[in-house]
């Protein structure tokens, strides 16, 4: 449910940002979002069909880079994707991380006109 | 033309969350934003909390989606209460508690505890202007929820493991839980309590006492 929240707040910078650049229309945005943040790219791009509606930016395409859950291995310092959220070092198994990536929620670039 | 953006989704409300944040700390109010599923237990861990904090002042912002039965129960402890009504979102935001604070008495209150919608995931992102994220686990709901909630486990100062009354009869390995939430989370203290025969609280309120005098 709170990819409506989110897109409203990243559709807000859209729309200040195709303001400044007085910009006629907004063709597309980038975005990155993290694995674990639980947000659903489909649902991004759902509701930012309905919001842009008679806007600048109608007809937005959202182009999203999902990225991992990553750690780093706090015995063996591996640096590692964890694949399908399976929380062990694959190189010595150990299960003391520092989570190092996999919350990222920003707006990249917008492309305008 | 492409523009570069490079912003976070979220700075609106973490904009909003640090105006709660400043206007708390005039009032050297300590806040907790507690989060947990559906049915850990957060209004009974509040209660058990409020009866352990005799003599601090505490304020309680109640957020459900629908209903007040949440905040009925804790008003009838006989602190200051708000209910926040989300209205299906199942997250408070900064936003939501600036609404809030406006009404509460902040001059009366030195620690507000704010009851998150139960959900393990939307919660996690969002800012509120807390001084400590408190998560509530409960043993029903199994030892493997680190691993599965890693957003969640890995955002907050603390976690309070509830109903360990239900050991006896629950599958659920103590050590297990305690190993999967120090491997991604090794900063976070782990309480386990039992709202139902008051097993650990004690302990919980002293460490909580603790964080309070600190700020």
């Amino acid at each position: 449910m709170h990819e409506l929240a989110i897109t409203q707040s990243l559709f807000e910078i859209v729309l200040q940002h195709a303001t400044q650049a007085q910009a006629k229309k907004v063709k597309s945005v980038r975005l990155v979002i993290g694995e674990m943040t639980g947000v659903v790219a489909d649902s991004v791009q759902f509701y930012l069909e309905l919001l842009s509606k008679d806007t600048v930016a109608a007809g937005i395409r959202a182009e999203i880079k999902m990225s991992p859950a990553r750690a780093q291995c706090k015995k063996c310092g591996k640096d590692f994707t964890a694949k399908e959220m399976q929380w062990q070092c694959p190189a010595c198994g150990n299960e003391k991380l520092e989570v190092t990536g996999g919350k990222e929620l920003f707006v990249e670039s917008i492309e305008v006109e | 033309m492409e523009i570069k953006i490079l912003k976070n989704i979220l700075s609106v409300n973490d904009q909003v969350a640090g105006k709660n944040q400043m206007l708390l700390k005039q009032h050297k109010i300590f806040t907790m934003n507690i989060m947990a599923s559906p049915g850990a237990g957060k209004t009974s861990t509040v209660l058990q909390t409020i009866k352990a904090l005799k003599g601090i002042k505490v304020g309680v912002i109640e957020g459900d989606i629908s209903s007040t039965i949440d905040a009925e129960t804790v008003a009838s402890a006989g602190v200051p209460v708000v209910q926040i009504n989300t209205g299906g979102e199942c997250h408070l935001d900064a936003n939501m508690i600036q609404n809030a604070l406006v009404n509460l008495p902040l001059e009366e209150i030195d620690v507000l505890m704010i009851e998150n919608v139960g959900n393990l995931v939307c919660p996690a992102g969002f800012e509120l202007g807390e001084s400590l994220k408190v998560l509530i686990a409960s043993v029903p709901e199994g030892d493997d929820k680190p691993y599965k909630y890693p957003g969640m486990f890995t955002a907050v100062d603390v976690i309070i493991l509830n109903k360990i009354d239900l050991l006896p009869y629950v599958k659920f390995n103590p050590e297990a839980f305690n190993k999967a939430v120090k491997g991604i989370n090794s900063k976070a203290e782990i309480f386990p309590i039992s709202c139902t025969t008051g097993e650990g609280v004690y302990d919980w309120a002293k460490w909580l006492k603790k964080q309070i005098k600190k700020q």
